[in-house]
């Protein structure tokens, strides 16, 4: 399986020049995907202490996961060269990883039906997630610190 | 991609490579691919108890912080931080492996240091994230922080933070012992000896992944 002809053509042929333009070019789509998501946190924050919280909250969590897709595409597809290679990996790769929509789908919507079916059969619970408490030491004020592991 | 093959003739018998790239290469993929499930079903199980419950804290409660700046709120300030240190990181990775494609070694060398430097970097952030968050109460089976509705929260918030986070810089831990080997072989000229970097490229598809699940990470404990 290895002999010598099977070899060759990889490291020289298949992607024999790197552009390092590319690379900086992606550099800056992330960067500038990860400030729009800043801003529009930043926004989101500073309309709700006003109190008006715009966009709402689903829309922009909408905006979140698209721009975190598009930036997962930008690493696999530049940083990890996946978009220089030849169509067999890349369905190799982008294949399996459509299992995901599946995966996603399915357990957050049998967590909302979990808490559906809480809200619906269990009345403590009801009871409890809207019984506002007195914020809890740690929210406003820091405590001495604990080494990791000892008993509270 | 697709060619008549005569019968008889055997893919792997010579001349033809089907994925055109190096076998550890392809076997670094298919690893990412069971890693890239293993984060899934972490962030999906998340998703899942989030998904199930009534309440959840607000992350810009939750992660404020910002070392110097004690008592300030600041909230997505410092995290922004170490997702522009992890995205530096990946850049000089990348620049690593083009260094390597032209046979450079000095410049694979200088680019595999400020890579190292910058998974030190991003590791330093999240010992003092996690350091800070311990002095405010908030560890495994502990958690300091209400709902954002001011209703008591359980301790799947702080539960998942610091099994998610933890698990992903075990990785960046492990990724910055790899480049550190990798900067070792480079230094004795091992790969120059070879002709060619491509243990280098192994360990920039690692780097990057882990670069990746941050992005993932990011959007879901410190965005939605």
């Amino acid at each position: 399986m290895s002999s010598p002809s099977t070899e060759q053509p990889t490291h020289d042929n298949a992607h024999a020049h790197f552009d390092t333009k590319p690379i900086w070019r992606t550099f800056w789509v992330l960067l500038g995907i990860t400030l729009v998501e800043l801003t529009l946190a930043t926004i989101h924050m500073k309309l709700e202490e006003a109190g008006h919280p715009f966009p709402p909250k689903y829309v922009l969590n909408g905006m979140y996961l698209i721009l975190t897709l598009a930036k997962a595409f930008y690493i696999i597809a530049e940083f990890m060269h996946l978009r220089h290679e030849i169509k067999n990996l890349i369905m190799s790769i982008a294949v399996p990883a459509c299992l995901f929509i599946w995966f996603a789908l399915a357990f957050l919507i049998d967590g909302n039906s979990f808490r559906n079916l809480r809200n619906r059969y269990d009345p403590y619970h009801v009871e409890k997630s809207h019984t506002v408490v007195p914020a809890p030491e740690g929210e406003n004020k820091v405590p001495p610190a604990q080494k990791p592991g000892t008993p509270q | 991609m697709a060619q008549p093959v005569p019968a008889g003739t055997k893919w792997w018998s010579g001349g033809k490579s089907p994925y055109n790239i190096e076998y550890g290469k392809l076997m670094m993929w298919f690893f990412l691919m069971s890693d890239a499930f293993t984060f899934g079903a972490f962030l999906i199980s998340y998703g899942t108890i989030r998904f199930s419950s009534n309440g959840w804290p607000d992350p810009n409660v939750a992660f404020k912080a910002f070392p110097g700046f004690e008592g300030i709120s600041l909230p997505l300030v410092f995290v922004s931080l170490m997702t522009f240190i992890l995205i530096m990181s990946s850049v000089t990775m990348v620049l690593a492996v083009a260094a390597g494609h032209s046979g450079d070694r000095k410049k694979v060398t200088f680019y595999m240091i400020l890579t190292i430097i910058g998974g030190l970097a991003f590791l330093s952030c999240q010992a003092w994230e996690w350091t800070h968050l311990h002095s405010e109460g908030a560890w495994w089976g502990r958690n300091p922080f209400r709902n954002a509705d001011g209703t008591m929260a359980s301790t799947n918030f702080t539960n998942f933070f610091f099994t998610i986070t933890g698990f992903h810089g075990f990785h960046v831990f492990s990724g910055v012992i790899v480049n550190v080997i990798m900067l070792i072989k480079n230094l004795r000229g091992d790969f120059e000896r070879k002709g060619h970097y491509l243990m280098i490229e192994k360990a920039g598809l690692y780097w990057h992944f882990v670069d990746l699940v941050w992005v993932f990470v990011f959007t879901c404990f410190y965005l939605l």
